[in-house]
């Protein structure tokens, strides 16, 4: 898995809430069997008119925020289905963290299996946050954020500083970038025991 | 004396692997439910890793969100459609997992099987890459939805890495009034509650309504526990349930033994929970959802609410957004509404109970001219039954499409969608912008009203409704 450190980005705004999977990436798509190469799916139904092209009413399409890695949004992003495919989408279109007052449990679960950093900002700092944006956007240029899991904080260069938290367990794996089932593994013999214990029958194992 | 549990505290403490210093707790999974989409990438991923799946007796895989409805004899059209089931097969067969493969007499949606052929069972932890794997947690086990990287944990080690969640006990009063369904409970305590009102929790439903609904019935109820943001929903196992899984495929062989295993799991009196709140049946009239989330919804009886009469800043912009996708004015009574489409399916209500209810309002009535209407089983075994009570007969004498089992037009991965600006009354879970296709409009009901609606062409209070 890609670690997550520190991330240096540009800030998209997404002002919605309640963005379901759905909207992220639209079941058309899910029918691949990569888990790469779904970033030109992202949010296809907002972001694609009929005839294909961008639409330039959709908040991603404004050229300002062409290339921004960070997206902020408003409470429970990322509501809806299980799909993993909607944090691959995100990571393939180039985003590395998502901001918003609360997100869907799966969701926010499967961003973390991807080094992709979620983050919860209480929703005045959130609100804050669109605030600069709109400020910066306005005066003609892309508003910058840090996201730092190793100080476990939110921050840009006009004097916003905002700590976040997160489970312990979870920021190790993303700063290091571990493989959750190789550290599972480890524990092979709790698991075994755990079967023995409720006389499952001994293993029969798969193929490999 | 040990403290009272609640019956997710007994499944929980029963699982708990290891919970080693600064890691989340590893918990056993008994059984893994497996479908086409979600499963590719997961099995990939043991393969580049040369890994095993660590138990595949306890590993179940069916395809069901994306094959076609129609004739099963006939190839399946879209290649890319047909490469995915391809690969579920091919893996089934390499790691040796159980597959109710396409043709199978007992394939079906995953959900609707689990349940139906005793794989779930109270007291389990069961996952499956889908968030509606709450369903299962109507017989009284964990049961909830995964990512594809957690499909491959499972696969693997047979565990999964959880902190232990949060207990929600939403305690239902009194008794649901005539012609008011499970479906339209579930939708009136996710208006309440909202869609994030759950996040974080599992939910248990409790009180004096829920011990009264059938097994059919607590699976449609926990089955959208994540449209209110909860992971999971459960009820406790009683006699509904043991008298339910009694002579089931997969259930133990000693089954006397294995209920009184169960008896011990409902919640002991005197059990805390993190959070708890009580609604009153009664309260409930038929529900039907106006917006792009199923919190977004109001009775049968009320009209489509004004965005301006809202007190929540993003609530007035997301109703104000949803009524302009739904193409709805705001004060517009919800009986004046007409529909295009019905789709009388999906994992929520597509079992034998939910097409009896749809049928006995169909029963000497005509779908209206302008609509088009489709019913979809959950399983071959649904489709089977029905169609020894003549269930299909009484739908397609009426005008209704009678189609093989699948997920199909609930969420419209295979070719059954809506086209753009098409409004349909469905028996699904979802109503998001897109879900049925692309520009389509979902209004969330019963079975009964999605009946009811087809005969009318338009939304009807189906308490008013004369069986013929």
């Amino acid at each position: 898995m890609q670690p997550f450190t520190t991330h240096t980005g540009n800030v998209a705004p997404l002002d919605r809430a309640n963005v379901d999977t759905d909207q992220i990436i639209p079941k058309q798509f899910l029918k691949r069997i990569e888990r790469t190469g779904f970033g030109q799916f992202l949010f296809f139904d907002w972001r694609f008119l009929p005839d294909g092209s961008p639409d330039p009413a959709f908040e991603l399409n404004q050229p300002i925020r062409q290339g921004a890695s960070i997206l902020l949004a408003r409470r429970n992003f990322g509501c809806g289905s299980s799909r993993e495919h909607a944090p691959w989408a995100l990571d393939d279109y180039g985003f590395r963290s998502v901001i918003a007052p609360t997100f869907a449990d799966i969701f926010f679960n499967n961003c973390f299996q991807n080094g992709m950093l979620p983050v919860k900002l209480d929703e005045a700092d959130v609100d804050e946050l669109f605030r600069r944006a709109a400020a910066a956007e306005a005066a003609g240029h892309a508003y910058r954020l840090t996201v730092d899991l190793q100080a476990c904080e939110v921050r840009d260069d006009g004097g916003f500083t905002r700590s976040f938290a997160v489970d312990p367990f979870r920021r190790h794996c993303l700063l290091e970038g571990l493989d959750n089932i190789g550290l599972s593994l480890k524990h092979v013999d709790k698991i075994t025991a755990w079967e023995n214990a409720h006389g499952l029958s001994p293993l029969q194992g798969g193929a490999t | 004396m040990p403290a009272p549990r609640t019956l997710l505290d007994k499944i929980w403490d029963d699982h708990l692997v290891c919970s080693p210093d600064g890691e989340q707790p590893l918990i056993y999974i008994d059984r893994h439910l497996v479908h086409e989409v979600t499963s590719a990438q997961a099995f990939e991923g043991l393969r580049v890793a040369g890994r095993r799946v660590r138990r595949p007796e306890a590993t179940f895989a069916t395809p069901d969100h994306n094959i076609p409805t129609t004739d099963r004899r006939l190839p399946i059209a879209d290649p890319i459609s047909k490469q995915q089931i391809d690969t579920l097969r091919a893996n089934c067969r390499e790691f040796g997992v159980r597959l109710f493969d396409l043709g199978d007499a007992d394939q079906g949606i995953v959900h609707v099987i689990g349940p139906e052929l005793g794989i779930t069972q109270p007291g389990m932890t069961i996952v499956c890459g889908d968030s509606h794997t709450a369903t299962h947690g109507a017989l009284g086990a964990l049961a909830f939805g995964i990512g594809t990287s957690e499909v491959e944990h499972v696969l693997a080690t047979q565990t999964l890495r959880q902190s232990k969640p949060k207990s929600f006990e939403v305690r239902v009063e009194g008794e649901l009034h005539p012609g008011v369904t499970a479906k339209d409970l579930v939708l009136y305590l996710i208006g309440r509650l909202t869609t994030e009102g759950g996040t974080g929790y599992v939910i248990e439903y409790t009180g004096p309504c829920i011990r009264r609904l059938g097994m059919e019935e607590r699976m449609t109820v926990c089955n959208m526990s994540i449209e209110a943001g909860a992971r999971a929903g459960m009820i406790a196992p009683d006699q509904i349930t043991f008298d339910y899984l009694r002579g089931r495929d997969l259930v133990p062989k000693d089954f006397d033994q294995a209920v009184t295993r169960w008896a011990t799991l409902p919640s002991d009196a005197g059990a805390r929970y993190d959070r708890s709140e009580t609604f009153s049946g009664g309260d409930v009239v038929p529900q039907v959802t106006w917006g792009t989330n199923p919190a977004q919804v109001v009775g049968v009886d009320a009209t489509v609410p004004d965005p301006a009469s809202m007190a929540d800043s993003s609530d007035r912009s997301s109703a104000s957004r949803a009524l302009e996708y739904m193409g709805l004015q705001a004060g517009t009574p919800i009986a004046a509404i007409p529909i295009d489409r019905v789709f009388i399916g999906s994992c929520t209500n597509s079992r034998i109970e939910d097409l009896r209810a749809a049928a006995s309002v169909v029963r000497g009535h005509s779908v209206a001219s302008r609509v088009r209407a489709m019913v979809v089983p959950g399983s071959g075994r649904v489709k089977r039954q029905a169609e020894a009570e003549g269930l299909d007969r009484v739908f397609t004498a009426a005008g209704f499409e009678w189609r093989e089992a699948g997920c199909s037009m609930c969420l419209g991965m295979n070719p059954d969608t809506l086209a753009p600006g098409e409004r349909c009354a469905s028996t699904s879970n979802r109503n998001f912008e897109g879900r049925q296709g692309k520009g389509g409009r979902t209004h969330l009901v019963s079975p009964a009203m999605a009946a009811a609606a087809a005969v009318k062409g338009h939304f009807t209070d189906i308490r008013q409704w004369r069986y013929l």
